[in-house]
This record gives C-alpha cells, structure tokens and sequence, in this order.
C-alpha cells in the first residue's frame, strides 16, 4: 500500500503543470514536500489555518460533517488541499492557458477546431 | 414633734448625766455595781424633782459677745436652744408650680433620656416611681460624668498569599464543539458500559489495542492514500479542464444544421506504458461506478503471444489506470459482474479463465481455472456473468475455440465447470453420431437480457446458433450469418427479438430471431471489429473498423448508411478493435491494437430521441424503443412476406 502511495505522489510531482506537492502530518510537521524549505514552511503555515477556518465554517453547519478538499485558485496557480485523517496533502499546480487545448487524441480533425468551453452556450 | 424631741433627748441626757443618781434614788439595791455611789437611807428617800425644760443641754449657757456699742464682752443670756438632729432634702415639686410646668414639657420631648441619664444619682427612688414624667435633672446639683472607655489602638495587620497560578484560557463555542463533546460522552459511556460487562469484552479492547499500535507503527504514507488519490484527480481535471467541461457541457451546435448526422467529439485519451505493445481486447464498463471501466490488454496476433493485462481506468483520471493487473496470458475477454461490480471474469488466450475481486488486495485472481478444473483448450473468446444460480452462487459463462460453451460457478473458493453445449459442425442431421463431429470454435455469444436461457453463439464458420441452457445437444437455431468469423453478436437493449452481429467478411447483420434471414446487412469496406448497441436507443449502434473509423447507425433516421463515420485514430497504424457505449453518459471508448483507449462524445444527433407529435407529450421507456424498432422491423418483413 504504501508503495502504491509513493508511486501515485511521484506521478503526480511528475505531472506537467505541477509546481510542487507537500504534505502536513495532523502536528503541523510538513513531512513531504518538493519544495524549498522556506516556501514549505509558508505553504504548511498559512495553509493550516485557513483549512481550519474552512472545516470550522462547514462543521459550524452541520457538525456531523467534515472538510473533506479545499481548493484555492489565484490568478496563476491552484493550490490543492486535500484532508484525510488531519493529514493535509497539498498540491500546487499552473493553471493551464486557456488557449491551449491539453491531451486531445491524435487524429481526430473535428475536436480541435474549437475548444469545447468556448462553446458552451 | 420637737418638743417631744427635745424631751426625749433630755431624759436621754439626764440618764447620762446622772447615772450613778439615779438609781440611787430609786433604792432598788439588789445588785450594787461596785463603783455606786454610798447613800444613806435617808438620802435615798428623798425625793427630788424633775423637770422637763425645753433646753437644750449642748447649747452653751456662757456665750459672750463683744458689742461694740459698750465696748465690752457682755454675756448673752438668749441662746438657740435648737437643736437639728436630721436634715432631708426634698425632690418634691408642686404641680401648680412654675417648674412643674417646665418639667411636664421636657418630658413631652425626651424625658427617658433624661430618665435614663439621671439613673446614677443617688436620689434616683424617686424618679423610677414617676417614669412617665420627665426626669427632672436637679438644678443645682446635677453634675454630668463622662467617661471613655478604653480604645483600643488600631492596627492594620496585612497578609498577602500567592496568587493562585492564572492562564488565560479561550475558546469558541460553535456547533461543532458542542456535537464534538457530546460525541466524546457518548463514547466515554460506551467504554464504560464494555468494561461493565465482562472479560471477553476486554480481550476484544486488548486486540483492537494492539492492532492500534500496529497502524502506528506502519508507515504514515498510508494514513493519507486516499488524499492522494484526490490530489491526482483533481489535478488531472485541472490539466484536462476542457476535456472535462466538453464531457459535461459541450454540445455540437452545428449538428442542427447537418441534417441526420452526427460527430464524435475525443475526449480523454487513455494510455498506460507498459501496455503499449498489446491491443485492446476487451472493454467493459462498470455498471455501478459508471466512471469506471476495465480494459483487457493482450493479442490477437496469434504468432505473438506474451503476457496479458488488466487495466481498470476511472474517467476521472486518464492519466494512470486506476487497478493493475498484469497476467501471464493475454486477455482475450472480460465481463464486470452487474451486482457485484468488484467481480470481473477475464478469459484468457491459454484458455483459463479467472475471476478478480477489486475488493481484494493483491495481484492475482480470486479463482482461477487450471486444466484440471476444465479450463478451454483454446483461447477463451467471450465470458459473461449470469445471474445467480439457485444457491445463490455466482456463475458465468465462457466460450471458446475448442467449441465449448462452459458454465462455472463459483461455490466457495472454487470454480465448478459445467458444459452446457458443444459446438459441433452443424452438418445434416442425418450424419448422426456416425459422422464425426468436430468441434467448431465458438468466438463469441450473447446472451438473452430477458429470456434468460437462450442464447446466441457466433462461430469462426460465421454461423450463429440459437441455443438454450436447458438443451445441450442441439440448437434451437442456426443462421447463416457470415462468410468468415462472427466477431460479435448482440442483443438489442430493448427489443427481445433483434440481434446484431459482424464479422470481418466486413459486415454488419442484423436479425430478428425468428427469421433466418437478415433485417439489415451493412457492408462497411473494411473488416469489422467490433458492433456495440446502444444502451439509449434501440435504433443506434456503433461499429468500429480496421482501418480506424468508427461508424455510427441510427436505424430510424437512416436505414442504409450511417450517421456517423469517423477516422479517430491514424489510419495506417492502428487498428480499432473494440467499442462500448457508456450506461449513463453520452460516452464512448473506443480500443485499438495500439493499447490505447479513446474516449468520445456523442454529438446529439446522435442520440436523437423520437420526435413527439404536437399535442402529445414525450413517451419514455422501453416500450416506445421497442416499438421504434418493430416499426421499423415491420416494414421490412412485410415485403418479406409478400416475396416469400
């Protein structure tokens, strides 16, 4: 099991568009992380808190649930924060341009033509 | 009363002054003092006189005065004969008098005051006999005495103690909190109540303690798998947002001006490494987790044969399969059980067939068939799981080349075989049992999704039997469907009579089981892969070809031709070698010889439904499929019968 964890985080440090992935065990210690340490240190920091914040509003309304994800998209980036047993996985990926169209298949001629979220009216 | 006095006093005096006389003269001589007086008798009786004056003894008889008018002492003879013997002042006051007055208005004001102050005088008698009267304090002789007592001096005595030890302590109150202690009672009473009830509870607390310490103890990595999973998905959705959004939300506007037809839109793209040097011979959807589909991976390449692959991908994340198993022989086949979606039955090209729990950890299958247990002596080209047998066990069926239509079922940890049917070359009967009977390999079968005994077997002659469980000599039909190998035959979703099947002779047939003859045939210009129907519609089905096109048909928009034909993939490279409709979405995937799978989006014209005639409102179900189809099956057989 627990190689399968490594393989799956590896991919996922491997993916394009992924700046960098860190996990926070429940005492706040980053455990993991691809990142330099100042930048671990912030993320672990501020993140803590406002995973906090966020499962005190959803619990405050209904205390039988839980935070499960939280997703914090900026300008640039989307930063990732999923929870499981107080542990915070953490990911932080570019937002792909808008323009570009990702992973379509080799041949088709139709598909590129237009991007579908262009076309969603 | 002085007079009286004075002589009282006299007498007194007279006693004083003449003791020894006195009792002389009475002559009583009874008892002589010795210091009497001798008196003759005749002295004794005399008699003598005694007078009451009003003299006063004590006054002096010889006071002498100076006068000054003579200028010498001259005797006085009147001398004050009085004399005081008690002197008491009185406290009496007349009550007509004017400080009787006085007093009665002191004492309208404060008179115990008065009362009380004047406790300490000595003539006090008087004032508790008249307590309702003013207190009079005596005008001359009254005398105020204050006295203070002691004080004691004051004196401040401090003590200081330690202040008890202080922390600031803060908390917020919200819901959670709230529900979160409560919780923490509830289960704090529940350890109580086990620890109540005996040892046997405690030796049960003792193992899960100990399997506590083993989780502990192991690696933290696995505490967070599933927020990984997570992580990678919703990454990959970042990565693939147009993907995702096209799945969801795109539809091809410009299908309404293409009158009947329809486009594939490719979404993900689905690929794994070490799968690049098999083909895709198999596809499956899962019918409970309908984002889930398995992949078989190994080769119809019948000189190259290595290992085989089972692949399970969730659309949710196309860049890695979701469960790998790798397997010794190629894939041929695979079916995802319809209740239990963790069961999958793989047939393999040695001939064995398996079954996989998802459930379980590990690579390798739950059962599986060795020779001893019946496995096929050829490759195993189709398996699909019935329904429960009457012990409720899990069973399914599996075809292959050596001509046996095989039934396992999984009782406990094994897998019982039992022949249903052998394939035999179909001569005239009238070969009988003399005749050699050659076994035919069977290459695919489907079976009835409403009759649950019969079913379909296509042949590599391109025959297609009728079969039922039931009988296993004999068929209860044959068809003459094609010139080559019956790659797949279908039943269609709604209509309990029509049946499709294709073939790499490079047809598509389509029959309705009674009849011998063929509704439809398609000729497609390139050998057919692989027919699916769709789940939607009972007039549409996709056909995949060899030379990468996949073909779309939707019978009640055109009979002869179809909607859609698109090239996916390259042309010269790969071939396609399978197709599936996805249960919900309006999905396809599509596998080729390359290892890959491709996914696509049904445009809507596509999935046309049948238009409703003004008035009336829209039929649903089943029941308006089945009669679109019949529609259309009657228009042909009427023709039929009037040649026939």
């Amino acid at each position: 099991m627990g190689e399968e964890v490594e393989a799956q985080m590896k991919r996922i440090e491997a993916t394009k568009g992924v700046i960098g992935t860190l996990v926070v065990d429940p005492d706040g210690v980053p455990i993991r992380s691809t990142l330099d340490q100042s930048m671990t240190l912030q993320y672990a920091g501020q993140l803590r808190q406002l995973v906090a914040l966020a499962r005190s509003a959803v619990r405050d309304i209904d205390p039988q649930n839980d935070l499960s994800a939280l997703r914090v998209r900026s300008k640039t980036n989307e930063i990732i924060v999923v929870t499981e047993n107080n542990y915070l996985v953490i990911g932080i990926q570019k937002l792909p341009e808008p323009d570009v169209s990702m992973g379509m298949g080799t041949g088709s001629p139709l598909g590129l033509e237009y991007p579908g979220w262009l076309q969603k009216e | 009363a002085k007079s009286t006095k004075a002589a009282t006093k006299k007498k007194e005096e007279a006693v004083e002054t003449g003791t020894g006389w006195e009792e002389w003269s009475q002559g009583k001589a009874l008892v002589r003092p010795p210091d009497q007086m001798e008196l003759t008798e005749a002295e004794l009786k005399e008699e003598i006189t005694r007078i009451l004056t009003a003299n006063n003894p004590h006054a002096p008889q010889n006071i002498v005065r100076y006068s000054f008018k003579e200028r010498s002492y001259k005797p006085i003879n009147v001398v004050d004969q009085m004399a005081v013997h008690f002197v008491l002042e009185g406290s009496l006051v007349h009550q007509d008098s004017e400080e009787a007055r006085k007093l009665r208005v002191k004492e309208v004001d404060g008179g115990d005051v008065e009362e009380a102050g004047d406790e300490d005088r000595p003539d006090s008698a008087a004032s508790r006999i008249n307590k309702k009267e003013p207190k009079v304090t005596n005008q001359f002789n009254f005398s105020n005495r204050a006295s203070q007592t002691l004080n004691n001096p004051m004196r401040d005595r401090i003590c200081q103690t330690e202040p008890p030890p202080r922390s600031s302590f803060s908390a917020t109150a919200n819901q959670w909190e709230i529900y979160d202690a409560y919780v923490q009672e509830l289960q704090k009473q529940e350890k109580n109540k086990e620890k109540q009830k005996g040892t046997h509870s405690q030796k049960d607390n003792g193992k899960s303690k100990k399997v506590m310490l083993m989780e502990t103890q192991s690696e933290d990595v696995t505490k967070w798998t599933m927020a990984s999973k997570i992580l990678e998905r919703t990454i990959s959705q970042n990565t693939f947002d147009d993907i995702a959004q096209d799945f969801k939300y795109f539809e091809d506007a410009s299908d309404e001006f293409r009158e009947q037809e329809g486009t594939l839109l490719p979404l993900w793209k689905f690929q794994y490494d070490k799968a690049k040097t098999l083909s895709v011979t198999a596809l499956c959807w899962n019918n409970k987790y309908q984002d889930l589909f398995a992949v078989g991976l190994g080769s119809y390449n019948f000189s190259r044969q290595g290992c085989g692959m089972l692949l399970f991908y969730s659309l949710k994340n196309p860049a890695f399969p979701e469960y790998i198993y790798p397997t010794s022989s190629g894939v041929m086949c695979l079916d995802i059980h319809a209740q239990h979606s963790h069961l999958v039955a793989v047939g393999f090209y040695d001939g064995c067939v398996a079954v996989y729990s998802l459930k379980e950890e590990g690579q390798e299958p739950v059962y599986k068939s060795t020779a001893k247990t019946g496995k096929h002596t050829d490759p195993v080209w189709q398996v699909r799981w019935q329904s429960d047998d009457m012990d409720s066990n899990h069973n399914f069926y599996s075809v292959s080349s050596d001509g046996r239509v095989v039934s396992w079922t999984l009782v406990k940890n094994e897998l019982v075989f039992t022949d249903i049917i052998r394939l035999t070359l179909n001569c005239a009967v009238s070969e009988g049992p003399e005749g050699a009977q050659a076994p035919t390999s069977g290459t695919s079968f489907d079976f009835h999704r409403q009759i649950d005994y019969m079913f379909l077997v296509g042949t590599e002659e391109g025959k297609i039997h009728k079969c039922s469980k039931t009988y296993s000599s004999q068929f209860l039909e044959t068809y003459d469907a094609h010139s080559m190998a019956v790659d797949t035959v279908k039943w269609n979703y709604f209509h309990p009579k029509v049946f499709v099947s294709c073939s790499s002779d490079w047809t598509v047939k389509i029959w309705d089981h009674t009849i011998n003859t063929p509704m439809f045939v398609f000729d497609l210009q390139a050998a057919v892969g692989d027919v699916a129907w769709s789940p939607y519609s009972s007039t549409v089905f996709a056909v995949v070809t060899t030379d990468g096109t996949v073909h779309v048909f939707d019978l009640s928009v055109n009979k002869y031709e179809a909607i859609c034909q698109q090239l996916v993939v390259d042309k010269k490279k790969t071939k396609l070698t399978h197709v599936e409709f996805n249960p919900i979405h309006p999905v396809i995937i599509v596998g080729d010889d390359r290892g890959y799978v491709t996914s696509f989006k049904l445009s809507p014209n596509l999935r046309k439904k049948p238009k409703a005639k003004k008035g009336h409102e829209l039929p649903k179900g089943p029941e308006v499929e089945v009669a679109k189809m019949e529609k259309l099956l009657s228009l042909l057989r009427e023709p039929d019968q009037n040649s026939g």
